[in-house]
């Protein structure tokens, strides 16, 4: 087997008396979309914060692509080619799609007006925007310069996905992509994360939808009392065990105690 | 929880993938994503209109003379509305702009009549005693996480005590400044054209108002400042340092004041440290009026200069038919609660 793009060990992190994250590993393969399913309480958010640079954990080391790093903010994780989607999204529904896009890292005119007038270079923002929904099957929004806001609930997330997959050199996370949405617009952004899969870059998954997790995972990581209990391959594994896993009801082979 | 697989696992090739359906719309909906679209074209319409409407009353009101004196009326108070403008796109308000600009006009005036100071530095210190105004209620809004609204009314207090302070209540006159600091008042000196009579204090205003559009929409600075304004979180998890931004906006709302402190000299002609005291209400009308939202991250820069305008041109149409004072007073209060009116309702195609 290749070597994990993304990988975590022993990762700990308490708040006050509460252990949040205790000995937590993570591992995360090129190519393939990884889903972290769990308990609400068990940590799951905990080790997606430290690997999106959120949270600085306490003890632990996490490597991306081998070399050890660690993150100081949501920036530095970026820097290093990984990208988030946030549940809340993270856009500005009044400013435009391709100003979401770009936020926090616009593109400036080449030249004098770039330089000294600190001029924005729309077009080429614009162009590479479209070049990117349109990558991802997301050729119907016309407008480029339509406000998010005004799009629906899956379009929104569309974008959001977009954002991720064009900077997100190495790893996506996204988080609950299909929580608020309905049956039609989680079915095309499941289309999308498979989209983006295809283009080679590794997806983490969190979401409570099993259905979901085990029509797109390749791997389920299944988390509890703040550390990782197994990862499962859907194809071996019902639903009812990876939920009976996730709540203690039932041990995975080879861990029975 | 069933083993079975669900059906919708089925992917169908042919389906296209991710395309989204265009709802249906009423011609009220169309009129209400035009507006959502295009925030300024309410005042404008409200302008032109009442262009129109008070050129039909008093036939003295399409005068070259009359429409550019009303823009001598508006400029400094237009000028302040700029940099309100910037504190509210940041979903903000400042309460202390106008008091601001008379501490800063009474800075400038000591400074140079009674501290010897050369104009042109006396003038730089204002600017740079804006910025650090600015800079004040920056900190306060940032740093100690105080409401910009709370935030501001304690330091209005504070700076027209300064102004009080500074000032030992005594007015400069203008005699006195065209002998000793005639600078001060380059924003009021007059020069014609065509029949209108305009003052630099005018174009101080227009240039302000054409810098700020720059800023706002061609560099990523502006583009920060509305996303800051309509969803700070959003903003902080996409990578913009929110807390940064909010500080520039303060500071640059600072000199900005500090100019129409400047352009105000020249308008008045002395320096009186009670004067402009309603400067500040009339700021944030001109930006109401202009469109732009209480709430932040919406609207367009230049709403406030037609918003100010529009104020201006009620102000001479109604003082031209002859009508009492307190119906411009009136009728601007309207226009405040029909502005946010219509914020409100277009606010809501977002839903």
């Amino acid at each position: 087997m290749t070597d994990p793009i993304l990988s975590a060990r022993g990762l700990v992190k308490r708040y006050g008396r509460v252990t949040a994250m205790d000995g937590a590993d993570f591992d995360l393969y090129p190519g393939e979309i990884l889903a972290v399913i769990g308990d609400n309480g068990a940590g799951k958010s905990s080790l997606i914060k430290a690997l999106s640079g959120a949270v600085r954990p306490d003890e632990g080391e996490i490597r991306l692509g081998g070399e050890k790093i660690s993150f100081d903010s949501p920036l530095d994780a970026r820097k290093s080619g990984i990208e988030t989607v946030y549940q809340t999204l993270a856009l500005s529904p009044a400013l435009s799609i391709s100003d979401n896009m770009f936020m926090g890292r616009e593109i400036r005119k080449p030249g004098v007006m770039g330089k000294w007038f600190r001029m924005l270079d729309k077009p080429a923002m614009d162009e590479f925007a479209r070049q990117k929904l349109s990558e991802l099957g997301l050729m119907t929004i016309q407008n480029i310069g339509q406000p998010v806001e005004t799009l629906s609930g899956g379009q929104r997330q569309g974008v959001a996905v977009a954002r991720a997959a064009a900077f997100g050199s190495r790893v996506i996370i996204l988080d609950e992509p299909t929580a608020a949405l309905g049956v039609k617009e989680s079915r095309r952004v499941l289309d999308l994360i498979q989209d983006v899969r295809s283009r080679g870059i590794p997806i983490v998954l969190i979401s409570h939808n099993m259905p979901h997790v085990f029509e797109v995972a390749d791997r389920i990581h299944i988390h509890r009392l703040g550390r990782r209990l197994c990862t499962i391959d859907p194809k071996e594994h019902s639903m009812s065990d990876a939920v009976a896993y996730m709540t203690g009801a039932k041990l995975p082979e080879g861990l029975a105690a | 929880m069933s083993d079975t697989p669900d059906p919708v696992v089925e992917r169908n090739a042919n389906d296209k993938v991710a395309s989204f359906d265009h709802r249906h719309r009423r011609p009220l909906d169309r009129v209400q994503h035009f507006l959502h679209q295009y925030p300024t074209m309410v005042p404008v319409i409200v302008l032109v209109l009442s262009l129109i409407a008070f050129g039909l009353i008093s036939p003295n009101f399409f005068s070259a003379f009359n429409l550019s004196l009303i823009l001598q009326q508006v400029a400094v108070v237009g000028t302040l509305a700029a940099a309100q403008s910037l504190v509210i796109l940041t979903a903000g308000i400042d309460l202390s702009v106008g008091a601001v600009m008379v501490l800063i006009s009474v800075v400038m005036g000591q400074l140079a009549v009674n501290f010897g100071v050369p104009v042109p530095l006396a003038i730089l210190a204002g600017l740079i005693c804006g910025a650090a105004t600015g800079g004040l209620n920056g900190l306060l809004v940032t740093r100690l996480k105080l409401p910009p609204f709370i935030t501001t009314l304690g330091t209005w207090n504070i700076f027209l005590a300064l102004n009080y302070y500074v000032s030992g209540r005594e007015t400069l006159r203008s005699q006195t400044l065209d002998a000793e600091a005639p600078m001060l008042k380059f924003f009021g000196e007059r020069f014609n054209l065509g029949g209108a009579v305009l003052t630099y204090g005018v174009i101080l205003m227009l240039v302000v108002f054409a810098v700020l559009y720059y800023a706002l929409y061609k560099t990523a600075w502006g583009r920060r400042v509305y996303a800051v304004g309509d969803d700070p979180e959003s903003a902080g998890l996409a990578g913009i340092q929110t807390r940064q931004v909010l500080m520039s906006v303060y500071v640059v709302a600072g000199v900005i004041c500090a100019l129409a402190a400047w352009s105000s000299i020249g308008r008045v002609g002395s320096i009186s440290p009670t004067s402009f005291f309603e400067a500040n209400l009339e700021s944030i009308t001109a930006v109401v009026i202009g469109g732009i939202s209480l709430f932040g991250g919406r609207g367009s820069i230049l709403g406030p200069l037609i918003g100010a305008l529009i104020v201006g041109v009620f102000n001479s149409g109604l003082r031209l038919a002859g009508v009492d004072v307190l119906w411009q007073l009136f009728a601007t209060g309207w226009l405040i609660i029909l502005a946010v009116a219509i914020d409100q309702w277009i606010r809501k195609v977002s839903s």
